[in-house]
């Protein structure tokens, strides 16, 4: 019976949500569902790793100042070797996600399914992905032998305890030579505050029909009274309105809240591909025409600069 | 595979998609249809400017460019040389239609080989119409190099690139020494229009348009064939239903009121 491993990412001693709806779906694709981990303390993370239905935490260690791509890899590619590997790896589509499914696939000569979305048992698994902003969706097998890699989408799962617990065992990372000198040498963390976006139960976000940088202040301050995280559209973030955390979309943040509010934006399809799960949508746009407006629960045609202030004042004078 | 000392050679990866204007559709085989006529990928101009503008800091160097394409599509490729780019490597081959990333990283790789003296290859994060953003670390691997992906900043020093990487807390400093691929961000510079003369000058500037066999490829590796992944069912996705719309007439705003606190948002 397929054995699955899944990549486990943290940060500060936290598993990246991420990781956990991953582990959730991994209890169906397989009989075996272990974890990969790395960092300095794994002990820290095993618990919720266990809890999430890994039986075993394959722990790299502290990879120091290296990234976490080759290095993962290598390990995760000699156990397959050694015949001690998985038969389906789970990565998610984040940063050092891509990096390990990109190096393991050439190091193995395995393809890779990308931008998955949806996953069901089966030998292999049948992987969905949405195209065309969402609009189609394509399902998709290997034909191959394993091991087979997919590469999941944030929030295509819903990570849910299974109440087991995990035994950490370590697993080396061989020597990797010339393909490893990339060397991080200072980390920066910008400060952000109130919840994050892809966490958040009320997600306002802003576009290029709220005219100039200045006037994101008015999204900042509705998020901040519906105690939720300002996002914005990659127009105003390619404006450099905002940074680039705060982009949802294709290749921005996959946010499904309770509730969006987009405001001046226009609803294109790699917008709304990382939106459309949302449960309850608000959009604000003087354009009747604007797609945002067919997908809205409760759609206003009018101007940002005249019904955000006034719904501001209304929500100030409440609280 | 480092050039002249002093030279900076950046080989950049340039995708020819679609026009992304226009609504995408699946062909006969649900390959995405790229029979139209191609453009430079958006997100590849970045690469291209980024190139352009290492090379000119080093003083003496150039860029080249590689392509893989159906149909020998050079437009996207002329854009990028017209932006400044010296000559480009277009793989264009019948056998590679349905290739997936590992498939066309494969191709790319030995397509970068034949450019002597690469110091450095550049790749967007992902592509406006495949969005694998797997591509330039499998090509990385296969050319046993070392990569960084989602540069916002990169900076060359001698032998050694220095990149701003973005995380989800914000940027790590990252050095790596030369030759390195590193994947840029549409946040790391703004690129240049091509110039009339630009334009002009790309028509004589060198494409060399080569095939599988003569990249000494196995067919058999590229393609739909080599792909080891196949679609087995492709659906609408269920149509999220327009709700109340309302034209503003000043109270608008009392109607969101309403609707938050039926969702008791507040
Ligand atoms: C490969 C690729 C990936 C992409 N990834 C993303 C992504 O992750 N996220 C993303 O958002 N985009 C992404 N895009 C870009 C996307 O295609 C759109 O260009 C972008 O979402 C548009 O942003 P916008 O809605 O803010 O701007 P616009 O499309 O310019 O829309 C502005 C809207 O504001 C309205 N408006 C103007 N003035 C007012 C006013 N006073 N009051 C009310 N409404 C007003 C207008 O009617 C219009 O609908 C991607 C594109 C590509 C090609
Ligand atoms: N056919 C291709 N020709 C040239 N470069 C490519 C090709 N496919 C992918 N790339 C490069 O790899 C990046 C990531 O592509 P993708 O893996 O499709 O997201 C692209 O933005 C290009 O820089």
């Amino acid at each position: 019976m397929a054995k699955v491993w899944v990549l486990a990412e943290s940060a500060g001693g936290k598993v990246s949500s991420l990781s956990l709806e991953l582990l959730t779906k991994a209890r169906e694709l397989g009989d075996t569902v272990e974890a990969v981990a790395w960092g300095a303390d794994t002990a820290s993370i095993a618990g919720d790793l266990g809890a999430h239905g890994a039986s075993t935490v394959h722990d790299l260690g502290d990879l120091g100042t290296s990234l976490p791509g080759v290095s993962v890899a290598a390990a995760i590619a000699a156990a397959i070797e050694a015949g001690t590997g998985p038969d389906i790896l789970l990565v998610g589509q984040s940063y050092d996600g891509r990096d390990v499914a990109g190096r393991l696939s050439a190091k193995l000569d395995k393809p890779v399914l990308t931008n998955v979305v949806g996953l069901a048992a089966g030998e292999p698994p049948v992987a969905s992905h949405a195209i065309f902003g969402g609009a189609t969706i394509v399902e998709a097998t290997f034909t191959g032998s394993a091991p087979f890699i997919y590469a999941v989408r944030p929030k295509s799962f819903a990570a849910e305890p299974s109440g087991g617990s995990a035994t950490v065992a370590p697993l080396s990372v061989p020597e990797t030579g010339a393909t490893n000198a990339a060397t991080v040498v200072d980390r920066h963390v910008e400060e952000r505050s109130g919840p994050q976006l892809d966490e958040a139960a009320v997600v306002v976000s802003g576009g290029r029909g709220l005219g100039e940088a200045a006037n994101y202040a008015m999204i900042e301050e509705l998020a901040k009274l519906l105690k939720g995280a300002p996002g914005a559209s990659r127009a105003i973030v390619d404006a450099g309105w905002v940074p680039y955390a705060y982009q949802v979309g294709q290749t921005g943040k996959t946010v499904k809240p309770t509730l969006y509010i987009a405001a001046g934006i226009s609803g294109a399809t790699q917008h709304m591909v990382g939106m459309k799960g949302s449960k309850n949508i608000i959009a604000i746009n003087k354009d009747q025409e604007a797609p945002i407006l067919q997908i809205a629960d409760l759609g206003i045609v009018g101007d940002v600069h005249k019904v955000l202030p006034q719904l501001i004042e209304a929500l100030k004078a409440r609280s | 595979m480092i050039g002249n000392a002093g030279d900076m050679n950046v080989v950049v990866c340039v995708k020819q998609i679609p026009d992304p204007a226009n609504p995408g559709s699946l062909d006969a085989n649900n390959n995405l249809d790229r029979s139209s006529k191609l453009i430079i990928d958006d997100s590849d101009m970045y690469g291209v400017e980024m190139a352009l503008q290492l090379v000119h800091a080093a003083g003496s160097g150039e860029v080249s460019l590689v392509s893989m394409a159906p149909n020998g599509e050079t437009a996207g490729l002329r854009t990028a040389l017209a932006m400044g780019a010296e000559k480009a490597v277009l793989v264009s081959d019948d056998t590679l239609k349905g290739s997936d990333a590992l498939g066309t990283a494969k191709v790319l790789a030995a397509a970068i080989k034949r450019i002597e003296g690469a110091d450095l290859i550049l790749a967007a994060t992902e592509s406006s119409d495949g969005y694998t953003g797997t591509t330039p670390v499998q090509v990385a691997e296969i050319l046993g190099l070392p990569s960084v992906t989602f540069a916002k900043h990169i900076e060359v020093d001698g032998s050694t690139v220095k990149v701003q990487r973005q995380t989800e807390a914000g940027y790590d400093e990252v050095t790596c020494p030369l030759p390195a691929l590193v994947t840029v961000t549409a946040g790391v510079v703004e690129p240049r229009y091509p110039s009339f003369k630009g334009i002009m000058a790309a028509k004589g500037k060198p494409l060399d348009q080569v095939t599988v066999a003569d990249l000494g490829i196995d067919a058999a590796q590229v393609g739909g064939d080599g792909a080891g992944q196949k679609i087995t069912n492709v659906t609408a996705a269920e149509a999220r239903k327009a709700g109340e719309v309302v034209v503003d007439e000043g109270d608008a705003f009392q109607k969101i009121v309403a609707f938050l606190d039926q969702l008791k948002v507040i």
